[in-house]
């Protein structure tokens, strides 16, 4: 396979202390644009990846306070700017009824941008991955474990490659195609 | 997600384990995307179905003949303007809280015990959200109007009272709704990848292919997700707890005696969890019976279920005696003459059953046998499900029907089609609960492949025990 129609290389584990082992070791021999395919979430995979992102707590918490200040904004306008009314003589901006609607908004807002910020980080929804054509990937979502290094790493080469994934204990090694 | 040591107690008692022997990830992958795979379905799920079905169709009718004629059709009069609906409501609400509570609330304090219940019990809260918003739509009066409940730009040029608990309503059960709902399917997509995965038909690989947004599994996600799920574990924990204490100030801000009381927003957030978990339990026990499931949903979560139906059942018990107690410390005639009332007067029958049914009925759970009896439990759910419908009921009916003016005293009694529009609104809930039990795995996998044990099982699974 030409190296530009190839994706990368993708090895197969059996145990998920094979492949955190062999993701440390792939990591320490240099390689970057490394990923590893779980079907559930192992603890420390991907720190063993060298994978840091704190941008979703920092989202959740703008989409709070989002919420919150938009949330009190609307009920005040509402309210005591566009139609002031007089209700049993409390004041126009009646902060502590304005309390309960101004927390759900919080609530909703954080909680939207948990979501959507989560799938936008990870780029999802994505229909098509070429990981998907590895026939064997479809055991990701049940018991297997896989590792694979993209092509454009570059510290990639195809022959080198196989041979160092080979000797992590992997079950099987198979090309990805694009 | 969690660290071990949290969970640990002081004193640590052999305890049952929460999965059965023998399984590792393939065939926890197996056995619960078998439900959803299956080209057979089941005989028992269409004849439940079919009855669910149908009691839907009596919803529609009440429905209909509601909107035809108006909301005459309920019993409601002046004074009791809050019948069956508002019952419903509050009902309904109650019972979607067990499923935030198990997501949210025990995925913080790290009990691993809700990861076979957790799936089911946030389906349910979405379905009883549903059940429990169509109420106060339909007590509109003209419900095609709801939207005036927002704030939305309008030539009338006015805005809702944000000063009104119903207002608050109007938010907190509709974000209760949103958030209850996407932090279902958050927990849903790797599923629903394993299902695509699966999936020998082209149209099933692509519908859940679509709902699976393209997940794979990659560690960098998992990261990721996790977060989004702890956070929204985070937010929801305290959205639970506004949720019915803002349904309980809708009560509790008007001046009605039996209504104006400090204790409502803490009793019915127990309350709710108390009905909640009690309709976990009702729907669990069959469930895991029909399906097989007794290796995932075992003997141990129905024992930690009744036990917290126990504690919130004396919560409940304890705002019961409050409630009777303050009428009289505090002395008002009017809330003595309410609570002598109730006791004594024409629902006298409702508040006595109810007493047994959620304060005496709960203590046979001090029983260890009791609570590892599958069906007497299933018997005390419902009877809890019945005595919390009945509360309501005696708060809603008993304390409008005699208020402070004698002359405007008048009892209450709901119509047939108040009967139908609540067997039709279970019908609702059936109906939904039935087709997520065919069509989505009703169990979290990828939880339980954190659950199976290390050792036990062949070379697939020994990493598993690592999730904490």
């Amino acid at each position: 396979m030409k190296k530009r129609l190839l994706y990368g290389l993708m090895a197969e584990f059996d145990t998920t202390d094979d492949l955190l082992a062999a993701a440390r070791k792939t990591v320490a021999e240099g390689y970057r644009r490394v990923d590893a395919y779980t079907p559930l979430p192992v603890e420390g995979l991907a720190e063993a990846l060298d994978f840091r992102d704190r941008r979703l707590p920092l989202i959740v918490l703008i989409g709070g306070i989002v919420g919150a200040l938009g949330g009190y904004y609307l009920q005040y306008w509402c309210s005591a700017v566009s139609y002031p009314l007089n209700v049993g003589g409390r004041p126009l901006n009646s902060w502590p009824s304005f309390i309960p609607i101004t927390f759900e908004m919080t609530v909703l807002v954080a909680a939207l941008s948990a979501v959507l910020g989560m799938l936008a980080l990870n780029g999802l929804p994505m229909p098509y991955h070429p990981v998907f054509n590895v026939p064997r990937f479809a055991m990701a979502s049940r018991n297997r474990l896989f590792l694979c290094i993209e092509a454009r790493d570059p510290k990639f080469e195809l022959e080198k490659t196989r041979e160092f994934l080979k000797n992590l204990k992997a079950r099987e090694v198979s090309e990805v195609g694009r | 997600m969690s660290s071990p040591s949290f969970n640990q107690n002081p004193t640590p008692e052999p305890e049952a384990p929460l999965i059965g022997f023998g399984y590792n990830y393939a065939t926890v992958t197996d056995k619960i995307s078998a439900i959803v795979l299956s080209k057979r379905t089941p005989r028992t799920w269409l004849v439940g179905f079919a009855i669910a079905f149908a009691l839907l169709m009596v919803l529609m009718l009440a429905i209909g003949k509601l909107l035809f004629v108006g909301v005459g059709v309920w019993g409601i009069q002046i004074p009791v303007g809050w019948g069956w609906a508002i019952v419903n409501f509050v009902w309904w609400v109650g019972i979607a809280h067990a499923g935030t509570l198990i997501s949210a609330i025990l995925l913080l304090l790290h009990q691993e015990w809700r990861t076979s219940i957790n799936r089911f019990a946030e389906a349910m809260t979405l379905f009883a959200v549903a059940c429990a918003g169509m109420f106060p739509l339909l007590h509109l009066g003209r419900p095609w109007l709801f939207y005036w409940l927002f704030p939305y730009p309008n030539t009338m040029n006015v805005w809702p009272q944000f000063r009104s608990p119903l207002i608050w309503d109007v938010f907190a059960v509709s974000t209760y709704a949103t958030v209850s709902l996407i932090f279902w399917y958050v927990g849903l997509i790797p599923d629903l990848a394993t299902i695509r995965d699966r999936s020998k038909k082209t149209l099933s690989q692509k519908i859940y292919g679509i709902f699976a947004m393209g997940w794979r599994g990659s560690a960098k996600h998992w990261k990721r997700y996790e977060t989004a799920y702890l956070l929204l574990a985070g937010l929801a924990t305290p959205l639970v707890v506004s949720v019915h204490s803002v349904v309980s100030f809708d009560f509790a801000v008007g001046i009605v005696p039996g209504w104006h009381s400090a204790i409502f927003p803490p009793y019915f957030v127990a309350g709710a969890i108390f009905s909640g978990f009690a309709m976990v339990l009702t729907i669990s026990i069959p469930v895991r019976k029909f399906y097989g499931l007794e290796d995932f949903i075992t003997e141990r979560h129905l024992n930690n279920m009744a036990k917290v139906l126990l504690a919130t059942g004396l919560i409940v018990a304890y705002g019961y005696l409050m409630e009777t107690f303050m009428a009289f410390y505090a002395g008002g005639r009017f809330d003595k003459y309410m609570i002598m009332d109730r006791m004594t007067g024409h629902y006298m029958n409702f508040y006595w059953i109810l007493l047994t049914c959620n304060v005496v009925v709960p203590q046979f759970l001090w029983i260890p046998k009791i609570r590892n009896n599958v069906w007497v439990l299933w018997v005390i759910s419902i009877l809890v499900n019945v005595g919390m419908w009945l509360e309501r009921y005696v708060i809603v009916v008993q304390s409008l029907a005699r208020d402070f003016v004698p002359s405007s005293w008048r009892n209450y009694t709901g119509t047939h089609w108040d009967v139908a529009t609540f067997l039709g609104s279970i019908g609702l809930f059936l109906t939904l609960l039935f087709l997520f039990l065919r069509y989505v795995p009703m169990i979290s996998i990828f939880e339980l492949r954190g659950l199976v044990p290390k050792g036990d099982a062949p070379a697939a699974s020994t990493g598993a025990s690592q999730r904490g």
